[in-house]
């Protein structure tokens, strides 16, 4: 087997989201709006700003990344794409990885690189730090797709599965949301913490596009 | 049929259910080289989902598919992105496939050299169809599974399915199609459901 249907898939994926226009905009958005209205919710004291801010922001992108989720499986159902791609001769977990991988270059990356200016919103002070952030939150964004991932497959052929995808993505959220915000803290016992959340990502991409692919097999059947 | 030459699909007492109603009950067919297979029956008697069977979409609840070559799978749902033009939609899949055809002369082919560049969702049910039959070019495989084929075709695009069929049976290719009313191709056998 070579390589030819995954780069397919991925150009594929890539390609829509951009063609799509606000699509790839819309987490942004949802991430940009959430650090705009949260000081305006919890007070604009600097001090309580700072200490939550990495809090929120994190929070922010776990469900961020569930706002397009809906569609990256739910369109190909629809329109005969999947029948077309599980038939194509590569393993079904490799396109589905292939896919994500595609749809968080597009909608998560973005996320982590605008951090570090909605960082300075939460008063945090402009140091190398906020880059060390961006990269946590890259990795941990990584995994947050990858269960998101998994619930979009199971509700391919859901109709307005989104709800479904939350219910079903939110609890593996968990290990990433807990040791992202712990290497973040800077606090006692975080050193190792960024080593976890790294390892929850590597778990998340090795063991989702499997479950991905027994869904949407099962979507298709 | 021909039982010396080797099968190139074959399914052996297929049955399927779907809620509490069984589609149908052994179902036994088998296509060689050349031959044309139709599926006919009314609507709902499970044609798409024994295509599907075949093409391996679709477990079937009893019996077993033989696939001793690689088909092509044209279904009722084209599997064309609203953004896509059919000149991308073939570039990618031959693209997928490790097809080396050009695609200029399989759109000059299929009638679609003026719509090449039109996205998806501008294009008419037709047109989408004749993009959706032109990945049977890109590519020569052995079994084509074709879904009513004729969906949403003027009588030229009919025409020349009925030509790019005749072609592949000449081949040796095989074709088995869910196919609705009296249409038929020459020589093709029908199995009812």
């Amino acid at each position: 087997m070579s390589g030819a249907p995954l780069l397919a898939a991925f150009r594929q994926s890539l390609g829509e989201a951009w063609a799509g226009g606000a699509g790839a905009l819309l987490p942004l958005g949802f991430l940009g709006g959430t650090a705009v209205l949260v000081p305006l919710g919890i007070g604009t004291d600097a001090a309580t700003l700072k200490a939550v801010g990495p809090g929120i922001l994190w929070v922010a992108l776990a469900l961020a990344s569930l706002v397009t989720l809906e569609r990256i499986f739910q369109a190909d159902a629809e329109d005969g794409t999947l029948d077309l791609w599980l038939q194509a001769g590569a393993p079904v977990s490799a396109l589905a990885a292939a896919k994500t991988l595609a749809h968080w270059l597009s909608a998560g990356l973005p996320l982590a690189l605008f951090s570090p200016v909605l960082a300075l919103m939460f008063q945090a002070e402009a140091s190398p730090a906020l880059l060390v952030n961006a990269g946590l939150y890259a990795l941990g964004s990584l995994a947050f797709f990858f269960w998101g991932g998994v619930g979009a497959a199971l509700s391919a052929t859901v109709r307005r599965g989104g709800l479904l995808i939350s219910l079903i993505a939110l609890p593996l959220y968990v290990p990433t949301a807990v040791f992202g915000a712990l290497a973040m803290s800077g606090g006692p016992g975080s050193t190792g913490a960024p080593l976890f959340l790294a390892a929850s990502t590597l778990f998340a991409c090795a063991v989702a596009p499997y479950a991905m692919s027994a869904a949407l097999r099962l979507a298709a059947d | 049929m021909n039982s010396e030459a080797p099968s190139l699909l074959s399914g052996a007492s297929l049955g399927m259910i779907r809620g509490e109603r069984v589609l149908f009950r052994s179902v036994s067919l088998s296509v060689c080289p050349g031959e044309a297979l139709l599926l006919r029956g009314a609507n709902g008697a499970g044609k798409t989902t024994l295509l599907r069977i075949l093409a391996g979409l679709t477990r079937a609840e009893a019996g077993d598919v033989r696939r001793a070559s690689a088909h092509h799978w044209v279904g009722h749902r084209e599997g064309l992105k609203p953004t896509e033009t059919p000149r991308a939609h073939l570039k990618l899949w031959a693209q997928a496939w490790g097809a080396q055809t050009g695609i200029d002369p399989v759109l000059g082919r299929m009638g679609l050299t003026r719509p090449a560049d039109v996205a998806g969702r501008d294009l008419s049910a037709g047109q989408r169809r004749r993009t959706a039959l032109a990945r049977l070019l890109l590519e020569h495989r052995p079994v084509w599974l074709l879904d009513e084929p004729y969906t949403a075709l003027d009588a030229d695009g009919r025409a020349l399915v009925d030509a790019l069929i005749a072609e592949h049976r000449a081949k040796g290719g095989a074709v088995i199609a869910a196919l609705h009313g009296e249409a038929g191709f020459p020589g093709s056998t029908d199995l009812t459901l």
